[in-house]
């Protein structure tokens, strides 16, 4: 089994993150654990509700004041634990080191701003440039992320956009300060499909360009396969499965895994074939003390009921990693 | 530009309205204007004089072109008890109103905005409870009920401030004008104050507040150029809304303080029962007021991008 | 739809001010206090408000006179607590007034819709947008100076919101489709106007029109203060505070408490109108 030579770019170990509800605090992120290897696109996949969105959010220090809070874990990054780093330091990495982009082009961006001038902000934000040079390099990035005339666009406003022009404005500045990491946030969801496929693409060349790694996060197993070298499937607040792309799709080993490209609509397979998972994922003030898929699992034996599984290698794959008793047994 | 311009223009109607309004109002005077001014004893053949003299004999419709026309070119009549122009006297006073009143704008704001901000963003810390109590209170105090607080407390008990305006260069100008900016700001202060934490709530809850955090952009940066900059729709809302009720409230702190201006004229007309005096200031007040409003309208599309450039 | 909270009300009131928060509660209690003093002023006042004493003029506080005396050696508590029912009065009615025949403009201008509408609109931004002080000053000073003249001014310059804030729903409501299903039916415009458009804005309205009461009393006292008000001898806030004006210099006493009043009642009924809206706005989410 081959080792990675190099440490990894980013290093999550058990977080929880907890949301306020009536007055109690609930894990919506369990005991999550995953790295991310420099220059690697890593898909998060989950039904909206899993958790996926928080742990980015918790990766950056964004959880809404007072209502959200990491309750435990660590965050490697750059030898520092950013959980435990203070707003000061945390906005110095925001931004320059580590970005992210939304999902709602629409609403994500100052209407008030100009769209050049909101670019060299993450720029400005980090270090001091001077007008003319800031003005040089939004165009550059402007012309990078693939929007046309540039110099005359970066003094327009965002409501003068188009939805996937706005995307791609979010994302030039995101990586305007050349992060090492870009946590994606569905960004391509509130897009058209056609328009999805060209965001994606400027993703992946930018990814290539500047040697990035990326978290990309959606609930969409398509644009997984179109993006991702790695995957892994988060299911009610916790990592059930990672592995890395092609071993996911063409050997799928949690019984979750399977179920969602089960009633994922495909091209070459008929609609009728198409199963949807019966049940509900389990509420954050609910969850059931042993696996958090047994009440919609087929191949639920007694003890998923009673102890909770956990994340470990499967016997002759090291890479591809699954948290079930009964697909593998070492999952103790 | 253009936008500016278009303004404008939809101002005059307004105007013209207003103007409108007020001519019918003072006409409404049940019974004889003549008799109301002159009194029960007065001989017929003065009544007839001033009748005249009011050009209350002719037909309503010419007593209106009259009006407007005369309005048009400047002319706001003649006082009933002096017999001065009326646009002289209200130009005459005109300044000191005027001063009082900018400079309660820029106390008003100066003190509003920042205390709003800071509420909105140290939300339920003693900040926001702070100001919030205060802007209560000074949304409750009538102006002249202020005015005459702090004229006793700091003009006659302390005696910091003269209690009667000094005429004389700047700074005795200056010393007078405290108390009184201070009344009008204080109470301008809380409808800002006020209007500015609620829109400035509303505003940090959007998603590009999220992103600027994201960014790593610097926390005050952020709070002016992010929050601010798109709250100020609402806010600039209540201020042109205001702008009356600070005229009302100006006219009164002036009768308190006792200074020159268009308060104490209009305190005269109504003694004097000057019905013409009354009618013209009236006017002038109108033609700020729609002023006032056709500034509001271009600082919405100053601030607002989406409504000065379309796409 | 607010018509659950309108067939509701008693119930649906107290859960209302709940959620209001304490602030409302205090507003409620310090009006229902001055309502109080209003009702029972023969029996709070300690004197006759109107009877004067040559001797005991302008003294201050004491134990005899708590709030000292004016220039007419008439008692300033028992005054005060007099006034109170001018101000309360002439506060409600006016309010009254303009709820009514504003609203009923308000819901027939949207109701019609229009040219009607449009000249109704512009009215009322005209109204709106001009001094409402210098609008009661002008419509009291041509009526002349009564009790029944200063409500009517008032009323009128509240007018204005009420007209806009009835419309506005109005509007909204006459494209849905029980409007559609009454009118196959035949009832009568009245009868749908009355029935089906007005109990959604009950609640609006009320709320709308305890904050614009302590507008109301603001501008009462306002007007008194310039002499437009209730003759003397009656006494009256404003009236009084222009008396205490007029002798700052010797007399503090005669300016502090009919202030204090006023404040008071103003601020009551602020608190009561921001808890009200506090507590029906849609958006606003107690955590």
């Amino acid at each position: 089994m081959v080792e990675h030579i190099q440490a990894p770019v980013l290093d999550i170990r058990g977080l929880r993150t907890e949301f306020l509800i009536d007055g109690q605090w609930h894990a919506a992120v369990r005991g999550l654990s995953l790295t991310v290897e420099r220059n690697e696109t890593l898909a998060i996949v989950g039904e909206s509700g899993s958790g996926k969105s928080m742990t980015a959010l918790s990766i950056l220090g964004l959880l809404p004041k007072g209502s959200g809070r990491i309750g435990s874990g660590e965050i490697l990054y750059g030898g520092q634990n950013l959980t435990r780093l203070n707003e000061r330091r945390l906005r110095r990495i925001r931004g320059s080191e580590i970005a992210m982009i939304f999902q709602e082009p629409m609403t994500s961006l100052n209407p008030t701003m100009r769209v050049g001038e909101q670019i060299a902000e993450t720029i400005q934000s980090h270090r001091r440039i001077g007008k003319r040079e800031a003005r040089e390099l939004v165009q550059a990035l402007l012309r990078k992320v693939g929007i046309p005339s540039p110099e005359k666009r970066m003094d327009d406003y965002p409501h003068q956009f188009s939805g996937g022009m706005r995307q791609r404005v979010m994302i030039a500045m995101a990586i305007a300060c050349e992060p090492k990491i870009l946590l994606a946030d569905e960004p391509t969801t509130a897009l058209d499909v056609t328009i999805q496929a060209q965001v994606l693409a400027v993703l992946n060349q930018l990814k290539a360009e500047q040697g990035m790694a990326m978290i990309f996060i959606t609930h969409n197993l398509g644009v997984v396969a179109l993006i991702a070298d790695r995957v892994a499937v988060m299911y009610a607040g916790e990592i059930v499965e990672t592995a890395s792309v092609s071993e996911l799709f063409n050997h799928p080993a949690h019984p979750y895994t399977e179920a969602l490209l089960a009633a994922m609509p495909r091209v070459d397979v008929k609609s009728a074939a198409i199963r949807p998972i019966p049940g509900q994922v389990p509420s954050i003030q609910a969850m059931p003390r042993g696996c958090a898929f047994a009440a919609r699992c087929p191949l639920k034996i007694e003890r998923c009921e009673q102890d909770a599984p956990r994340l470990a290698p499967l016997k002759d794959a090291g890479l591809h990693r699954v948290s079930c008793f009964v697909r593998n047994p070492e999952a103790a | 530009m253009q936008y500016a311009v278009k303004r404008i223009l939809l101002g005059i109607p307004t105007l013209l309205a207003m103007f409108t309004a007020i001519f019918l109002l003072v006409r409404v005077v049940p019974g004889d204007a003549a008799a109301v001014i002159l009194g029960d004893q007065a001989s017929a053949a003065s009544l007839e004089a001033l009748r005249i003299k009011l050009g209350l004999n002719l037909p309503l419709w010419r007593q209106y072109t009259d009006f407007l026309f005369g309005v048009l070119r400047g002319d706001l009549g003649v006082s009933l008890v002096t017999g001065r122009s009326i646009m002289d006297e209200a130009l005459r006073v005109l300044p000191s109103t005027l001063g009082l009143a900018a400079a309660s704008m820029v106390l008003g704001l100066g003190i509003g905005l920042p205390m709003g901000v800071m509420a909105a963003v140290y939300r339920n810390a003693w900040p926001d409870y702070v100001g919030r109590i205060v802007s209560l209170v000074g949304l409750s105090l009538p102006a002249f009920v202020a005015g005459i607080l702090l004229l006793l407390v700091f003009a006659i008990q302390l005696q910091w401030f003269p209690v009667i305006p000094l005429g004389g260069g700047w700074s005795d100008s200056l010393n007078s004008l405290v108390l009184p900016a201070c009344t009008l700001g204080f109470i301008m202060s809380s409808y800002v104050a006020r209007v500015t934490r609620s829109s400035m709530l509303n505003v940090l809850r959007e998603d590009y507040i999220r992103t600027a955090r994201a960014k790593g952009v610097r926390p005050w940066r952020f709070v002016v150029r992010h929050a601010l900059a798109n709250a100020l729709l609402p806010i600039i809302t209540v201020v042109g809304l205001y702008f009356g009720t600070l005229i009302g409230n100006a006219v009164l702190t002036e009768i308190v303080f006792n200074r020159p201006g268009l308060g104490r004229l209009i305190l005269s007309a109504l003694n004097t029962r000057d019905y013409s005096l009354l009618q013209g200031l009236m006017i002038v007040f109108a033609a700020f007021v729609v002023l006032a409003n056709v500034v509001t309208d271009i600082l919405y599309g100053v601030a607002d991008p989406r409504v000065r450039v379309g796409r | 739809m607010r018509m659950n909270a309108m067939l509701a009300l008693p119930a649906s009131f107290y859960r209302l001010m709940g959620r209001g928060g304490f602030f409302g509660w205090l507003g409620l209690a310090l009006l229902l206090a001055i309502v109080c003093v209003a009702v029972f002023a023969p029996l709070l006042s300690p004197y006759d408000p109107l009877e004067q004493s040559i001797v005991m003029r302008l003294m201050p506080p004491s134990a005899e006179h708590l709030f000292g005396t004016d220039s007419f050696g008439r008692d300033v508590l028992s005054r005060v607590i007099y006034g109170s029912r001018v101000s309360l009065l002439v506060g409600f009615v006016s309010i009254l007034i303009a709820m009514t025949v504003g609203t009923i403009i308000g819901v027939v201008s949207g109701y019609i819709g229009g040219r009607l509408d449009q000249l109704v609109m512009a009215i009322a931004d005209v109204m709106l947008s001009f001094p409402s002080l210098l609008l009661g000053l002008l419509v009291a000073a041509v009526l002349g100076a009564s009790l029944e003249n200063l409500i009517i001014a008032i009323a009128i310059t509240e007018i204005a919101p009420f007209i806009r804030l009835a419309r506005a729903p109005t509007l909204a409501l006459k494209e849905r489709e029980f409007i559609e299903a009454g009118r196959a039916l035949g009832f009568g415009h009245v009868r749908l106007m009355g029935v089906h458009i007005l109990p959604n804005l009950i609640a609006d309205v009320l709320v709308m029109g305890s904050l614009w009461m302590a507008t109301a009393i603001r501008t009462e006292a306002s007007l008194s203060f310039i002499g437009l008000g209730v003759r003397p001898p009656t006494p009256t806030w404003g009236g009084m505070i222009r008396e205490g004006f007029e002798n700052i210099l010797d007399a503090w006493w005669l300016a502090v408490f009919p202030s204090i009043a006023v404040l008071l009642t103003v601020l009551a009924l602020n608190l009561l109108g921001d808890a009200l809206r506090d507590a029906t706005d849609p958006k606003y989410r107690k955590r």
